[in-house]
């Protein structure tokens, strides 16, 4: 089955911002003070980009940079992608649909090219110069372990690093009120298909089951981890935080999934 | 890479439902691409190509997935006999052994434009029918398409835009080989929407005019709707020996890292993503006996993959875009273009480039005018999308 080893991890949410800080908070050794993230300047990507980045993408580069800055060895254009998103950039579907009810049906260019579903991964291989292969994808709340799986038999399969981002923000109004992400969130993976000195952990998936999803025991935390489909990452990273050998297991649509943590 | 076995596929376009009812168009030479009217639009001079017979609601116990995505993806499905077929596999493999790959780029967003239409004006709250789950989000054509045949392995859409329903081949070959599932139900679907009809105006990338793939005068696109679906499977399958099944041979992946809405002008990405898939698929550019190419009908693509393809084909190698026939189906043009490949391959006749008067002097490459006849057995199909996303897929035939 699927083994590969992840060499770094990005986060982002309120009160878990970047990985260093939020291992503390994962591990028990730090308290969880959820507040807001400021606003994020990404600093790989050119002027002009950077203009026209979307919040979703600055998510998105929050989490990737977070894990690249830890790993600076590392060159990120020669990472494959795989971003998963439940839903993508819903503000920018809310200013679209808002247009189209005007009259003159003006749609901004810029918002049309950001609305596509692999916005974010199109800004990172131009940041980066990633000319490797890249996907977008989603699997509604299961997004996490979708991505994890498609990132997992990329890594394997084609014996390349890969690099895994996971991230949601919060639907504005009207939008929320039929798609209830109340807090955003994000975390990118960096993954390898053998370990090397550096790496956190190895994860293995074991197989599939019916048995229930694992929660975290933290009762704010595990409240996060509901409220947003890329949060569903927690017990994967907790885990790791926490540097102890466990299983886990995930929703993946029609059947969960059992992960084997390793450190 | 070890080859799948594609043991059923289906597709519906503009043109028809059902593969043999658009193959027969297509050799018949009519196209069904006409002046976009759809949702009463009347403020852009464009042709479309819309699929009819999309106005009956779902049937339960499907009914809570109800767009028009979705009911594309259900006319697709129930063609050729594709439903019941997928119903097979999934008995056969069992439910949790077969996986479920929808590439799509918008989904079933005309719900929310709908939803929006209808309380915009006193700023409410959307409407009480409004179902985001099952009809706007990306995964909502997975899913549907995962209740609808049963499978209950592994599922996800792929949404990289125009590229997405040619990738889904590439996750399914790894899931499969990787041993997440036996077989892989494959799939893409984009169907007409405000947001890419005003989207690509904005862009001033679609045509006035039927669109005109490697023309001198071409200028831009046609958006066009569709859906197709194939099943893969692994080649030592026990009930599969001794059959004689097209193959998925190989498939390559790229990101151009130029730009998000224009392809890098030497077509880098797109030289990457055929080479990759040639090197998979164990041949060389002699090989490939027939191309179906992106084509869409802007300056910027059409010039770029001209470039890509000549640097690796020279002017050798039978190449047309069927998208003068099916309109640019954006999310579903990867499966569409494949199952045309497949057709080719079985009926050993390369279409044609559809409007093509005047083929443009810098595209150095073999646009088929007419129809060539001749003996194919390897077809490359290319699909490239917003953001710089590449994939090439590589189908043979023994």
């Amino acid at each position: 089955m699927l083994s590969v080893s992840i060499e770094s991890i990005g986060i982002a949410a309120p009160g878990l911002n970047g990985w260093k800080e939020s291992a503390k908070v994962l591990n028990g050794t730090a308290d969880y003070c959820p507040e807001p993230l400021q606003k994020y300047k990404p600093s790989l990507l050119p002027p002009n980009e950077r203009r026209r980045a979307t919040e979703l993408v600055r998510m998105a580069f929050r989490v990737c940079e977070d894990a690249f800055t830890q790993r600076p060895d590392e060159d990120a254009a020669q990472y494959a992608t795989v971003f998963a998103s439940s839903g993508g950039d819903y503000p920018i579907i809310d200013q679209i649909c808002r247009s189209l009810c005007e009259p003159e049906r003006l749609v901004s260019p810029t918002r049309f090219h950001n609305s596509v579903h692999n916005s974010a991964a199109g800004y990172w291989s131009i940041a980066v110069g990633g000319q490797c292969a890249s996907t977008s994808l989603s699997a509604h709340d299961a997004s996490f372990s979708a991505g994890l799986l498609e990132a997992m038999t990329y890594c394997q399969l084609e014996q390349q690093p890969c690099l895994l981002a996971v991230y949601d923000i919060c639907p504005p109004e009207p939008l929320q009120a039929k798609r209830n992400i109340p807090v955003e969130f994000g975390t990118a993976l960096l993954l390898k298909p053998i370990a090397t000195e550096q790496s956190l952990a190895t994860i293995r998936l074991q197989g599939f089951c019916n048995n229930d999803i694992t929660s975290l025991a933290s009762p704010p935390l595990e409240t996060l981890r509901q409220q947003n489909p890329a949060a569903r990452s927690l017990t994967l990273l907790t885990c790791i935080a926490q540097q102890k050998s466990s299983t886990v297991i995930f929703e993946n649509g029609f059947q969960n999934i059992v992960l084997e943590v390793t450190p | 890479m070890q080859p799948l076995l594609i043991t059923d596929y289906t597709y519906t376009s503009c043109l028809a439902a059902g593969r043999e009812q658009n193959w027969q168009a297509i050799q018949a030479g009519s196209s069904k691409l006409k002046p976009c009217d759809f949702y009463d639009i009347s403020d852009l001079s464009t042709w479309v190509g819309e699929v009819s017979d999309l106005d009956t609601p779902l049937p339960q116990p499907l009914s809570h997935f109800d767009c028009r995505n979705n009911r594309l993806a259900w006319l697709a499905l129930q063609q050729d006999d594709f439903l019941a077929q997928a119903k097979i596999a999934v008995q056969r493999y069992g439910a949790s052994r077969v996986a479920v790959f929808v590439g799509t780029s918008t989904s079933g967003i005309h719900e929310t434009e709908k939803a929006y239409f209808e309380t915009h004006h006193e700023n409410a709250a959307l409407p009480e029918w409004y179902n985001y789950q099952t009809t706007h989000n990306v995964y909502s054509s997975a899913s549907f398409t995962a209740f609808a045949t049963g499978a209950a392995g592994p599922a996800s859409a792929i949404s990289t835009a125009c590229s997405s329903s040619a990738k889904v081949f590439a996750s399914a070959q790894r899931a499969i080989a990787s041993g997440l599932c036996d077989a892989a139900i494959v799939g893409g679907v984009d169907s007409l929407c405000l947001t890419t009809l005003y989207g690509f105006h904005a862009l001033q990338l679609i045509s006035a005019n039927p669109c005109k793939p490697f023309d001198t005068h071409r200028d831009g696109i046609n958006i066009g709707e569709g859906a197709g679906f194939a099943i893969l499977e692994k080649s030592d399958a026990p009930h599969l020996a001794g059959s004689q099944h097209p193959q998925l041979l190989g498939y390559g992946e790229s990101s151009d890292a130029y730009h998000m809405s224009s392809p890098h002008p030497d077509g880098r990405g797109a030289f990457q993503a055929m080479t990759m898939a040639l090197h998979k698929a164990g041949l060389d550019s002699e090989n490939i006996n027939y191309i179906n190419l992106h084509g869409t009908g802007t300056p910027a693509n059409d010039s770029a993959e001209s470039a890509a393809v000549a640097k690796l084909f020279k002017n050798n190698c039978p190449a047309s875009s069927t998208k003068g026939w099916t309109g640019h189906t954006l999310g579903a043009a990867g499966i569409i273009e494949i199952a045309i490949c497949l057709q080719a391959l079985q009926h050993n006749i390369a279409p044609k480039n559809k409007n093509l008067e005047q083929q443009d002097p810098n595209s150095q490459i073999n646009i088929l005018k007419n129809n060539y006849s001749g003996p194919l057995q390897y077809a490359l199909s290319n699909s490239f999308g917003f953001g710089g996303s590449n994939c090439s897929l590589v189908v043979g035939v023994k």
